[in-house]
């Protein structure tokens, strides 16, 4: 069967009578069979619920009661609430758990009749930048094995890449949707923080973890937000602004973009990725759009003050993993040893440095040399990134400073891989959408993603320059 | 030691009050707040910290916090924040209670308390936040296991922290009679400190009354009754004073009281502090409080017994103490209001219901108080004896009992079942005296021996009462009347 690139395409041939959502179901599954041996995309499928959906699905199109995902197979990453599914977040010391409710964002996607086909591998707790914090193991790039597919959604753009689904549910606290979606070449949307429910998604670093959309096409990310924003009563955090028709939003309107010098002239990038963000400047300038540079004085601020920020919130959040209520225990004869032994030994060396790193940092002691000054230096980088987005519609850079790495390559060393984030971490920081699209290949054939930025809210935008760059990079092919 | 050297030292104590707000739900989710439910029924995915869970603001709460701060003269903050507070402990499920650090609701406040000498004392507030609960932690069912309850974790608290102005055990316990009352009140918590709803640890230490530095500070915790508080603030300033006076240090520390001996003990010392970690909860949005939320809450707000006592003052004519008896218990006033809209002889329905009511009320168990005769009865009762139809003995000593006993009977049911004679014996009692008076001849006649006389004597008597005496009874109270003039001849 063909790989399919949107749920319109899916629909018109089942309209034509040439597929039906069972069948698709089903290639699927035997695409996750054939290949998920050596990705390690998915943790669990659930092929036999799966399948019995797709039968439903089938009779309510042909019934014309279907809803505006029928046909819509989805992934998702292994931190969402799926009642009376597992929910591990790659953590050993989610053993054995079993989800009792649904997160919002999922269930509306099943309201509309999405399948749910399975959970997928990531970072544990989405901590990390090449899925290599999996309790699971690593998963693989689909373009090289050899090579990371970037993290912590690491397996929702696997499954993505390799057409073992068509749309995955990720998250994204510093970049965990946009970089794995760069490095394995799809597209990632990070919606503005607020913007869809976090009831049901696992909490990293609450202040800054956004539900994201790993997809092939802007129109299926487009209509996947459409399903999922909007407020909820589970979450009081979430933003009461009306939900726009974003698969209505792809007006191809002319833009001011800009593009942030010191992001281009960072000792960090790849002069390959540089070259054709450049590109990609002369094409949107050629097809109407201002292209204009600007300056972020705040560049080498971001990774400290997102890393003391999230670590800090992360120590809190996880604190709950106490071997108490559900998950595994570890017997130690006082109270005091079981805890140590149950978080010792089943939380990985990355999830322990950041909640060791976020206690030190709330610690009295350290408190306003860290916790307090972040704060402070993140209302600053929300100003002046505010500032500049008041003059352009966009700000452009590129999604990451490297291609997908070797599996192992970093491993020993965490600071580097910290700079994996260096392009992403802003967004977050700053509560603004952001999203990564494919826009070619390094010279070892890897995918390299391009990285736009937007005011809160204005994901239609977002969407509608997206579509264009990717359509005229899909002319000059 | 001596008397005097206790009269060297000041006592000084701060105030945590835990007060459990008696809303329907959690503070951030919505199951159920009844107490005494089997152990973990009132837990849901959120109370038990599920991966993914948020939290979401019960609004009663607030609003019941507010009504604390309004009745207290706090300033109401108009942006609040939460905080996490951040320890572990088996019956803290998120591993952080949230709570408010740096934007309590009410800051400041007043609390005006009566002492028994009459002496009114202003206790200073610091604060009241709100926060959430802890389950509760059972040690003593099992040699080596312990069990944990979560139906309490999340259940709406506000802390109200006093400055450390207290300076006597009975100062202490006024002050914590009258938040037990004004929580009663505001109905915003049943006051009841056995089941832990309203809870209190006192801060304590002393000073030479020459000083201007505070001394060391010792927490109590534990006191289960307002009795004890009062106890064991005295334990600890003698103890106290006994250290300094022996040179020994005090030490900061956590101590428990122990109400079998009326001692207290050490639990742990400060010097283990947790370091709490407090940052603002990311998973709640700042609220806000409007000045129309405000004053929607100002005016639905019940009577403080501050303003019933003045109001009894004004309105009903009433002493000091009459206001202090009536406001004690919340019902109490409440019935007394009630009754006095059917009667205007307030000063009587205080008698009645400081006296033969309380009485009751005081023999009555545990901490509900229900008043044993209906408004209406009382009221009736009131006018009957106001209006002479029943003398003040009968009325007390035989119909209100009856009435106690048969709440849905009326003061004439009450008459005619227990066969009392309406026309009054104090009245023909007096029509007697007047016409023996008006026929001293006729009286000594009589007690000479015409005791044919009799017939006159009734006559004139029914003459006077317009035939409504009973003739019986009359002629039975004649007789005695002339009986008892002779004896004191």
């Amino acid at each position: 069967m063909k790989n399919f690139q949107s749920l319109s395409e899916i629909r018109s041939e089942i309209a034509d009578g040439k597929l039906s959502v069972s069948l698709l179901v089903k290639h699927y599954l035997k695409q996750i069979e054939d290949m998920n041996g050596r990705l390690n995309a998915f943790l669990s499928v659930y092929a036999d619920e799966a399948l019995r959906q797709s039968h439903s699905i089938d009779r309510k199109i042909k019934n014309g009661t279907a809803g505006k995902l029928a046909g819509m197979v989805v992934g998702i990453k292994d931190v969402f609430a799926y009642k009376d599914h597992r929910l591990q977040c790659a953590s050993n010391i989610l053993q054995g758990f079993q989800s009792q409710y649904t997160a919002t964002s999922i269930q509306r996607l099943i309201n509309e009749d999405a399948i749910i086909i399975g959970h997928q591998n990531c970072d544990e707790f989405a901590m990390g930048s090449s899925n290599e914090n999996s309790a699971f193991g690593p998963a693989k790039n689909p373009i090289n094995e050899e090579h990371v597919p970037g993290g912590s959604s690491g397996g929702s753009a696997v499954a993505v890449a390799s057409d073992m689904c068509q749309v995955s549910i990720g998250s994204d606290t510093g970049g965990s949707v946009r970089q794995p979606a760069a490095f394995c070449g799809t597209i990632g949307l990070k919606p503005t923080y607020s913007r869809i429910s976090r009831h049901g998604l696992a909490a990293y670093a609450s202040s800054f973890d956004t539900v994201g959309i790993l997809g092939k096409t802007v129109e299926d990310i487009a209509l996947v937000l459409e399903v999922m924003s909007g407020a909820d009563e589970y979450d009081s955090t979430v933003s009461q602004q009306p939900v726009p028709r974003f698969t209505e939003a792809l007006k191809n309107n002319k833009y001011k973009v800009a593009y942030l010098s010191e992001t281009l002239e960072h000792p960090s990038l790849n002069y390959e990725i540089k070259d054709q963000l450049n590109d990609v400047l002369e094409d949107l300038k050629s097809d109407g759009h201002q292209v204009a540079e600007a300056h972020i004085s705040m560049l080498d601020y971001l990774l400290p003050t997102y890393y003391v920020l999230t670590a800090a919130e992360a120590s809190s959040n996880l604190s709950r993993y106490d071997g108490v209520r559900y998950g595994v225990r570890n017997e130690g004869g006082n109270l005091e040893s079981m805890y140590k032994k149950t978080r010792s030994k089943n939380l990985g060396v990355e999830v322990k440095r950041r909640i060791m790193t976020g206690t030190f940092v709330l610690s009295a002691s350290y408190y306003d040399a860290y916790y307090t000054k972040a704060q402070r230096v993140r209302r600053m980088i929300r100003d002046e990134t505010i500032s500049i987005l008041e003059q352009y519609d966009f700000i452009i850079s590129p999604t990451t400073p490297t291609t997908a790495f070797k599996i192992g390559e970093m491993k020993e060393d965490p600071m580097q891989m910290y700079l994996e984030d260096l392009y992403t971490v802003q967004a977050n920081v700053t509560g603004i959408p952001a999203i990564s699209i494919p826009i070619g290949f390094d010279n070892q054939g890897l995918p390299i993603g391009v990285q736009l930025m937007s005011k809160s809210f204005n994901e239609a935008d977002l969407l509608d320059i997206s579509k264009q760059i990717i359509t005229f990079k899909d002319q000059k092919r | 030691m001596s008397t005097e050297a206790y009269s060297e030292y000041q006592l000084v104590v701060g105030l945590e009050i835990h007060i459990q707000l008696s809303t329907e739900s959690k503070l951030f989710t919505a199951e159920s707040t009844a107490y005494g439910q089997p152990p973990n029924t009132n837990v849901s995915v959120i109370t038990l910290a599920h991966p993914g869970i948020m939290p979401k603001l019960n609004k009663k709460a607030v609003e019941y916090a507010i009504r604390m701060g309004l009745a207290c003269g706090c300033d109401i903050s108009r942006y609040c924040i939460f905080d996490r507070k951040n320890y572990f402990y088996p019956d803290s499920p998120k591993g952080f209670q949230t709570t408010q650090d740096r934007t309590p609701i009410c800051i400041g406040g007043v609390v005006p308390v009566n002492l028994k000498d009459g002496e009114e004392v202003n206790v200073k507030l610091n604060r009241i936040h709100l926060e959430e609960d802890a389950g509760k932690s059972i040690h003593d069912e099992h040699s080596d296991e312990s069990f944990i309850d979560l139906n309490r974790a999340g259940v709406p608290l506000i802390e109200l922290v006093t400055e450390p102005t207290i300076h006597s055990a009975d100062e202490a316990m006024a002050f914590m009679t009258e938040i037990r009352r004004m929580v009663r009140y505001l109905e915003i918590c049943d006051g009841n400190m056995e089941q832990g709803s309203l809870r209190c640890d006192a801060n304590i230490s002393v000073r030479k009354k020459s000083d201007t530095e505070l001394g060391k500070k010792v927490e109590v915790k534990n006191m289960n009754s307002i009795r004890n508080v009062g106890r064991a603030i005295k334990h600890e300033f003698k103890r106290q004073i006994n250290l300094v006076e022996e040179g020994k240090p005090i030490i900061t520390e956590t101590r428990l009281y122990d109400a079998n001996t009326g001692t207290t003990f050490s639990m742990r010392t400060k010097e283990e502090l947790n370091d709490y970690r407090y940052f603002p909860e990311p998973d709640l949005s700042p609220f806000e409080v409007t000045e129309d939320w405000l004053n929607e809450i100002r005016l639905s707000m019940p009577a403080t017994p501050r303003q019933l006592r003045s109001r009894f003052v004004e309105e009903y004519g009433l002493s000091v103490y009459d206001t202090e008896v009536l406001t004690s218990e919340k019902e109490v006033a409440a019935f007394f209001e009630e009754v006095c809209e059917k009667t205007t002889h307030y000063k009587q329905v205080a008698n009645w219901v400081m006296g033969p009511i309380k009485s009751i009320l005081n023999e009555q168990e545990g901490d509900e108080i229900t008043i044993p005769i209906a408004p209406e009865q009382l009221s009736e009762l009131v006018e009957a004896v106001e209006n002479k139809k029943i003398n003040s003995s009968l009325a007390g000593k035989q119909v209100f009992p009856y009435l106690v006993n048969n709440t849905n009977k009326t003061v004439s049911d009450a008459i005619s079942e227990l066969k009392i004679d309406i026309s009054g014996q104090d009245d023909i009692s007096d029509i007697i005296l007047e016409v023996l008076g008006a026929f001293p001849e006729k009286v000594k006649a009589y007690q000479n021996g015409k005791k044919n006389l009799m017939g006159m004597f009734m006559g004139e008597v029914m003459k006077k009462t317009e035939g409504a005496a009973n003739p019986q009874k009359a002629n039975e109270l004649l007789r005695d009347a002339l009986d008892k003039k002779e004896k004191e001849e």
